[in-house]
C-alpha cells in the first residue's frame, strides 16, 4: 500500500475529487471512487476493450492507464453519451439493431465506436471493421454490432 | 489483477526525469510512457516496479522531426501519430503501413514508438522496423547521451542493452532514398495479435536490379534483425519471384527459431519463408 | 408430411413473430446495468490458488495479522458433491478450499480477506503454500492407460462415469456391412469465456440474520439450495440474486466453491464481502469443457445407407464433478445424441468420463453436441469419399424424414426439417458456382473449401428427460406467476434466469399476444430467489420453450379472467369480447374498458362480481415438456493458405428451424453469437496444458476468442416447423449456433485439402496443425 494522492477526475463534464494510490487504474477509479459503474472490466490486461473510455478525444483502455495520469483530462464514459433523455445516435442504433445481448461489452464498444467516428467520421467500412475488432464480444458474434455502428455512423455524419 | 504498489514520479523536464531515474533504477524503477505493454505485465505481477517515472509530462520528448536525412522520433510519440504519413519520403508511407498492424486502435492512441523498442518484444513491429532500417537509438542518462545502433540494441526476448538508468529518449530512422521501395508482411492468428513472424524489406532498383536490400525479420527469433543471407539473394537480382523465393529460403535457414507450445521450429521456419517472400511481393504494389 | 413455413409467417399475430426492440436495452446502453462487481463491499477476497497440479499440502503460511481462511477454518462446511444414480457413477466431493491435497493448478487453497482488492492481492502474494509435488495426470487417455495412478480413492481406474449401450442385433448388422468407415476425432479443451468473469457479493443483515448473495449465475435457485445445504443453514435465510449477468454460456450453471466461501464469510464476518474473479483465474480455474476423444465408426451398405454406428467417447472431466449435473453431462449426452439427425437403428456406444489433474468440466453452449456433430459429420464426409459420392447425397440418403422418429437410444425426434434445411442451404450457397470458383483457385495454387453440417439440437426438455440421466437433482419444469396490478401494469415472475437471451422481451410478447396489453406495460422479473418462483435457471436452450410455455399457460388464465371481468363490466358475452391495445372491446361496438379499469375492479370493487370471480388478478403456470428438436444445416466456405496453414472463413450460411419464432431479431442474435463461438471452437480456442498440469493459455492473448475480423457476415435462412412438443410451438435455439461450425468449417478445410490427400480431425484446426500435415505430405511425396 502506498500513500494516496488527492486528485480530481473530470468525467462527463463533472469533477470528482478522490484520493487514490498511484497504482489505482483509471478503470477502477471511474467505477469505484467515482461511482460510475457503466464502464466494465473484462480482462485487466488490455485485450478485451470492455473498459474503453474516451480521454481527451481518444478512445483508450482505462485498465491500462493509472487514475493519477488522467487528472486534468476530459474523460467521457457511457453515462455521458446521452443528452438527458435523448440517447446518442450510437446508443439508439445499438437498440434498433440488436447490437447487444448481455450488455457487458456494450459500453466499451459504444465508447470505441463514438471515439473513433468523432475522430474519423469518413472512415472506410473496412477500417471500421478493423476498429471493431479491437474489442471482444461473446454474445453477438459481432454481426449486429457492425450493423449498429454503420447505422450510427450515417446518423453522425448528418 | 491489480499491480503491486509503486511510487509515481512526474518530472517536467528531461533532466528531472533522468535524475529521478538514476535514483530509482536500482530499486526496479522504470519509465512509464504509453503503458500499453508495461501495465499488463504489472497487472499479472510479472513486473513489480517500486517506482515509475512517468514521462508523459516531460517537455520536448514529443519530438517528431524530419531533417531531410533522418526522422527523429521522441519518447512520447504515439503509434497513432504515424497513421498518416509523417513525411513525404517513402519512410512516411512505410511507417503508416506498418502502424496499421500494431495491436488495435485504442492501444495505438497511447502506446509509444520508443516504448515498444525499450520493451523489446520479439514480435514488435517497431522493433523490426528499427532493426531493418538500421535505426540509431539515443539513450540518455545523468551521465550523458549515447547512441546505440539497432544491431547492438536488442539483446534477446524483452531485453535491450539500455542500462537501467537510461531513458530511450529518441530514435533516429534514416529516411529512405526517394526512389526507395518497401514491403511488409506479418502473419498472425487474429487481427491485432502478436506477429508469429513478420518481415520488413526495403531496397532500391538500379537498372532494374535490386540494390541495397534490407531484409528484416521479427517474431521469429529472440530479437529482430536484418538477415544478410536473404539480402545476398536479392542484391543484383531482378525483383521477381525467383529472387524472392530464394530470399525467403535463405532467411528460413538462417534463423535460430523461437519455439513455444504451439509453434515449433519447423513451423516457424515455414512462416519465415512465407513472410519474407510476401513482404517482397508487397514491395511491388 | 409436415408443413414448414419459410421465415416468420404472419399468421395474424400482433406481437409474437415481431422483431420489437428489447425491453432490456435502454438501461444497458446507458451503462445502468447492475452487475455483481458493481456492488461495494466492506471486505474483498483474493483466492490463493495452487501452483501445482497434484500433491500434498504440507503447510500454508500467512503473513502476521492477515486474515487468511483455509480448509481448517471451514470445517463443517460440506463439500460440493453432485450425485448421479446411474452409469456406474463414483461420487466425488469437492472441498470448498483444498483439504490436504491439491488436484489441479488453480485450485483454491486459501482465501485472503482484506479491505480492498489491492490489499487482498498484496497479502495473497505473501502467502506461502508448501506442496509436496506429485506427478500429474493431464491427458484423458493417459488417465485410463495401464499403470496410471489412481487420483481419487473411490474412483478406480480414474473412470468416474461409465455407460455402455448396444442395441440387440447390432453384431449381425455390423458384420453385414459393405463398408466400415472410421473417424478418430479430437476435441480440445474449451473455456466458455463470458465477458463478465465470475463474481459474488454476500451481505449479512443483522436484523434478520439473513444473507443476501449477489452472484453472476445462470441458476439462482439452485445456488441457494446448494449453498444453504453446504453451509447447513435454512434455505429461507439465504437470498440469492442474479443481477445483470454478463454472459454465461453454461460456465455459470455449475456451483463453484468460491460462491460458497463468500456466503460463509458473510456469515462469519457478519458483514459484506465480495470477490471478483480476474480473467486469468477464469481461464484456469472456473470450468472447462469438451476435452474429448471420440472414435466413431459407421457401417454402411452398398448404397451408402448407414446401418449402424459404434462410438467410443472419452471425456476428460477434470479433477472434480460439476454440480448439479455431474461430469456425466458430457459423455452421457454424447452417447444419447450421437446418431444425430440420421436414420440409424443399430448403435453401440461406450461413454466414459475420466478424472485428471485439470480444471473441472462444466457445460459450454452445446455441451457435447458440437463435438459429436463434428465427429459424425466428419464421418459422413469420409464415407462419401469412400463411396465416391457427393457429401450431400450421402446425407440425403440418411437424414431422418419421417416423424416422429424414435432413435436407437429411445429419444423421440419430433416434426422437423432436416432435409429441407439442408436443401435450402444448398440452394442458397450455390454449390456448382463454388466448385467452379474452387477449380479456378486451385489452378492458381489457392485453396478454397466448402463444408456442410446437418444436425439436430435437443431443446426445451423438462424433468422426464433429465430424469433419464439419474441425477439426484432433476431439473426441468418452470413456473411463471403473472400479476396485473391495480394500475393495469403486468408483472411476470419467472424461475428462468436469462443473461442476454432477451427473455424480458420475448415473454412479454407472448403475454401481450394473449391479453392485448403492449409489451411496454409488461415487466418480466427474474433472478431474485425472494421473488422469483423456484426454477432451474437458463441453460440447455430451455427458457423460451419452458418458461415460455409456463408464461403462455399463466397468460391464458389471465386472459380468461379478464374476459370474465370484461363480460361483467361491459355486460356482454365473453365470446363477443376482444382484448387488444390494453382494452377489452365488444366486437362491432364502441363499448370498451381498459385493462387498468378491469384490474382496479378486480382488486377494489370485487363485491360487484357477486362471488363469481375471485378477487385479484394473479395466475400461475407450470410447464414440464418432454423436449423438442430444432435442426439446422450450416455451410462454411473457407480459404486455406497452404503455406501458413491459416484458414479464413469467407462465407458462413445457416438454414435453421426452431419452430415458431417469437422475436426474429433476437433469434437471429442467438444464432450469430453461437456461430461466432463455434468458429472460435473450430479454429482458435484451446486451453492448453503442459505435462506438469500448468496452463499455457492463461490470458486473452494466448487463449484466442475470435474478433470481428474472424467472423464473416453470417447468412441466415429460416424455416418454421411448429413444435408439436411445445405449447408455444417454439423450439429452443440458444445453442444451435455453436453446434454446426466445427463440423462445417473442418469439413470445408478437408475439402480444401483434397489435392494434398491429408485430413484433419482435430479442433481447433490451427495453422500449426494444418501446416504440419501439409509438410509431412510434401515430404512423403
Amino acid at each position: 500500500m502506498t500513500d494516496k494522492t488527492a486528485i480530481t477526475l473530470t468525467i462527463n463534464g463533472k469533477d470528482h475529487a478522490i484520493s487514490v494510490e498511484p497504482r489505482r487504474t483509471l478503470a477502477d477509479a471511474i467505477r469505484e471512487d467515482c461511482g460510475q459503474t457503466g464502464t466494465h472490466i473484462g480482462c485487466e490486461h488490455g485485450v478485451c476493450g470492455a473498459c474503453t473510455v474516451i480521454v481527451d478525444d481518444a478512445p483508450v483502455r482505462s485498465c491500462l492507464m493509472f487514475a493519477v495520469q488522467a487528472e486534468g483530462k476530459q474523460i467521457r464514459t457511457v453515462e455521458g453519451l446521452a443528452d438527458g433523455d435523448k440517447l446518442h445516435p450510437m446508443q439508439q442504433a445499438f437498440m434498433d439493431n440488436h447490437g447487444l445481448q448481455c450488455g457487458f461489452c456494450t459500453p466499451g464498444f459504444l465508447m470505441l465506436a463514438v471515439g473513433v467516428l468523432e475522430r474519423e467520421p469518413d472512415i472506410s467500412d473496412e477500417a471500421l471493421i478493423d476498429v471493431l475488432s479491437s474489442n471482444l464480444c461473446r454474445c453477438t458474434g459481432y454481426q449486429n454490432i457492425i450493423k449498429s455502428v454503420r447505422a450510427a455512423a450515417q446518423e453522425m455524419r448528418k | 489483477m491489480k499491480p503491486a504498489p509503486f511510487v509515481r514520479h512526474v518530472p517536467r523536464t528531461l533532466d528531472e526525469a533522468l535524475a529521478t531515474l538514476a535514483e530509482v533504477a536500482s530499486e526496479d524503477g522504470r519509465i512509464l510512457a504509453g503503458g500499453q505493454s508495461l501495465v499488463p505485465i504489472m497487472a499479472f505481477r510479472l513486473a513489480k516496479p517500486t517506482h515509475l517515472v512517468d514521462i508523459n509530462e516531460v517537455e520536448g520528448l514529443d519530438k517528431l522531426v524530419d531533417d531531410g536525412k533522418t526522422l527523429t522520433i521522441g519518447a512520447r510519440v504515439h503509434h497513432a501519430a504515424f497513421h498518416k504519413p509523417v513525411t513525404a519520403n517513402p519512410l512516411g508511407a512505410l511507417l503508416a503501413y506498418v502502424a496499421r498492424h500494431i495491436a488495435h486502435y485504442p492501444i495505438r492512441m497511447r502506446g509509444t514508438f520508443c516504448g515498444s523498442l525499450a520493451h523489446a518484444d520479439p514480435s514488435s513491429e517497431w522493433c523490426l522496423t528499427a532493426a531493418t532500417l538500421d535505426a540509431v537509438m539515443v539513450a540518455k542518462s545523468v551521465k550523458g547521451a549515447r547512441e546505440i545502433k539497432a544491431s547492438d540494441f536488442f539483446d534477446g526476448i524483452m531485453s535491450t542493452n539500455l542500462k537501467e538508468d537510461e531513458l530511450l529518449a529518441e530514435v533516429r530512422l534514416p529516411l529512405l532514398p526517394t526512389d526507395g521501395k518497401f514491403g511488409f508482411y506479418e502473419f498472425n492468428r487474429r487481427a491485432g495479435d502478436f506477429a508469429m513472424s513478420a518481415s520488413l524489406v526495403t531496397y532500391r532498383l538500379d537498372g532494374g536490379r535490386i540494390v541495397d536490400a534490407h531484409v528484416g525479420l521479427g517474431g521469429a527469433e529472440a530479437s529482430p534483425r536484418r538477415i544478410p543471407d536473404a539480402e545476398a539473394e536479392l542484391n543484383g537480382k531482378a525483383p521477381a519471384d525467383a529472387a524472392f523465393r530464394a530470399a525467403g529460403e535463405a532467411a528460413s535457414t538462417a534463423i535460430e527459431p523461437l519455439e513455444d507450445h504451439q509453434t515449433d521450429a519447423e513451423y516457424r521456419r515455414d512462416l519465415v519463408k512465407v513472410v519474407v517472400r510476401r513482404a517482397l511481393e508487397h514491395s511491388l504494389t | 408430411m409436415s408443413a414448414h413455413t419459410k421465415g416468420s409467417g404472419d399468421d395474424g399475430m400482433k406481437w409474437v413473430g415481431r422483431s420489437i426492440r428489447r425491453l432490456e436495452d435502454p438501461a444497458l446502453v446507458q451503462g445502468r446495468g447492475r452487475f455483481t462487481a458493481d456492488l461495494p463491499a466492506a471486505h474483498w477476497v483474493r483466492f490463493v490458488r495452487s501452483p501445482n497440479a497434484a500433491g500434498k499440502i504440507k503447510s500454508i503460511t500467512a503473513p502476521d495479522g492477515a486474515m487468511v481462511i483455509t480448509a481448517a477454518d471451514i470445517e463443517g462446511v460440506k463439500k460440493i458433491t453432485p450425485m448421479l444414480h446411474k452409469f456406474n457413477y463414483k461420487p466425488v466431493g469437492q472441498p470448498i478450499l483444498a483439504e490436504g491435497e491439491v488436484r489441479f493448478v488453480g485450485e483454491a487453497v486459501a482465501a485472503v480477506v482484506a479491505a480492498t482488492e489491492e490489499d487482498a492481492e498484496d497479502i495473497a502474494d505473501l502467502v506461502e503454500i508448501d506442496i509436496e509435488d506429485a506427478a500429474a495426470l493431464v491427458d484423458g487417455r493417459a488417465a485410463v492407460a495401464e499403470g496410471a495412478p489412481q487420483l481419487h480413492a473411490g474412483i478406480p481406474g480414474n473412470v468416474i462415469v461409465k455407460a455402455e449401450v448396444k442395441t440387440p442385433g447390432f453384431d449381425d448388422v455390423w458384420a453385414s456391412a459393405a463398408k466400415i468407415v472410421r473417424c478418430d476425432a479430437r476435441s480440445n479443451r474449451q473455456n466458455a469465456t463470458p465477458m463478465e468473469a465470475r463474481a459474488a457479493h454476500a451481505a449479512y443483515d443483522a436484523a434478520t440474520g439473513r444473507i443476501t448473495l449477489h452472484c453472476t449465475t445462470q441458476m439462482p435457485h439452485l445456488v441457494r439450495t446448494a449453498i444453504a445445504d453446504c453451509l447447513g443453514m435454512p434455505e429461507s435465510d439465504l437470498r440469492v440474486i442474479a443481477p445483470d449477468v454478463g454472459g454465461g454460456f453454461g460456465q455459470k450453471m455449475s456451483l463453484c466453491v468460491e460462491y460458497v466461501l463468500i456466503a460463509w464469510l458473510a456469515r462469519h464476518l457478519k458483514s459484506s464481502v465480495a470477490w471478483t474473479e480476474d480473467r486469468r483465474e477464469n481461464l484456469i480455474a472456473s470450468f472447462h469443457s469438451r476435452d474429448q476423444y471420440i472414435t466413431l465408426e459407421g457401417a454402411f451398405d452398398t448404397n451408402a445407407k448407414l446401418l449402424a454406428l459404434r462410438a467410443d467417447v472419452l471425456a476428460n472431466t477434470g479433477a472434480y464433478s460439476c454440480f448439479p449435473t455431474t461430469c456425466g453431462m458430457e459423455p452421457l449426452m454424447a452417447m444419447a445424441e450421437m446418431p444425430g439427425p440420421y436414420d440409424v437403428q443399430q448403435y453401440e456406444c461406450l461413454a466414459r468420463a475420466v478424472v485428471t489433474n485439470t480444471c473441472t468440466m462444466g457445460a459450454y453452449r452445446g455441451v457435447s453436441r458440437p463435438s459429436i456433430t463434428f465427429t459424425l459429420e466428419r464421418l459422413m464426409d469420409k464415407a462419401a469419399k469412400a463411396f465416391a459420392i457427393d457429401p450431400l447425397d450421402i446425407r440425403r440418403k440418411n437424414l431422418i424424414t419421417q416423424f416422429p422418429y424414435k432413435s436407437a437410444m429411445g429419444l423421440e425426434y419430433d416434426e422437423a426439417s432436416y432435409r429441407e434445411t439442408m436443401e435450402t442451404a444448398v440452394e442458397a450457397i450455390n454449390v456448382p458456382a463454388f466448385r467452379a470458383r474452387q477449380q479456378l483457385a486451385r489452378d492458381k495454387g489457392e485453396y478454397l473449401g466448402i463444408g456442410f453440417a446437418t444436425f439436430s439440437e435437443r431443446t426445451g426438455y423438462g424433468s422426464p428427460a433429465f430424469a433419464a440421466r439419474g441425477m439426484a437433482i432433476t431439473p426441468g419444469w418452470e413456473t411463471v406467476h403473472i400479476t396485473v396490478d391495480p394500475s393495469g401494469f403486468v408483472e411476470a415472475r419467472i424461475g428462468s434466469s436469462p443473461h442476454g437471451q432477451g427473455l424480458r422481451t420475448t415473454l412479454a410478447q407472448i403475454i401481450a399476444e394473449e391479453i392485448g396489453v403492449p409489451p411496454q406495460m409488461i415487466k418480466v422479473v427474474h433472478g431474485d430467489t425472494d421473488t422469483a418462483p423456484y426454477g432451474w435457471g437458463t441453460f440447455a436452450s430451455r427458457s423460451l420453450v419452458i418458461s415460455g410455455g409456463a408464461t403462455l399457460i399463466a397468460a391464458r388464465k389471465i386472459r380468461a379472467k379478464l374476459l370474465k371481468i370484461a363480460g361483467h363490466m361491459l355486460e356482454a358475452a365473453e365470446t363477443d369480447i376482444v382484448l387488444e391495445d390494453g382494452k377489452a372491446k365488444v366486437a362491432g361496438t364502441d363499448r370498451e374498458v381498459t385493462v387498468a379499469a378491469m384490474a382496479r375492479e378486480a382488486y377494489t370493487q370485487t363485491h360487484r362480481f357477486k362471488g363469481e370471480i375471485e378477487p385479484g388478478l394473479t395466475e400461475s403456470g407450470t410447464y414440464d415438456p418432454p423436449g423438442t428438436f430444432s435442426n439446422a444445416c450450416h455451410v462454411a466456405i473457407v480459404r486455406l493458405d497452404a503455406e501458413t496453414g491459416h484458414v479464413k472463413v469467407e462465407r458462413y450460411l445457416v438454414a435453421e428451424d426452431a419452430g415458431r419464432i417469437i422475436n426474429p431479431m433476437i433469434a437471429d442474435g442467438q444464432v450469430h453469437g453461437g456461430v461466432a463461438q463455434g468458429i472460435g471452437n473450430a479454429l482458435l480456442e484451446e486451453i492448453i496444458y503442459d505435462e506438469s498440469g500448468a496452463i499455457l493459455t492463461a490470458n486473452l492473448a494466448d487463449f484466442m476468442p475470435p474478433t470481428a475480423h474472424e467472423i464473416p457476415p453470417i447468412e441466415l435462412h429460416h424455416m418454421e416447423t411448429p413444435s408439436t412438443q411445445s405449447i408455444t410451438k417454439a423450439k429452443g435455439l440458444g445453442e444451435g449456433g455453436t453446434i454446426g461450425p466445427p463440423a462445417a468449417v473442418v469439413n470445408a478445410i478437408n475439402d480444401a485439402l483434397t489435392p494434398f490427400n491429408v485430413e484433419i480431425d482435430t479442433i481447433p484446426a490451427t495453422p500449426q496443425r494444418i501446416r504440419a500435415l501439409l509438410r509431412n505430405a510434401e515430404r512423403a511425396s
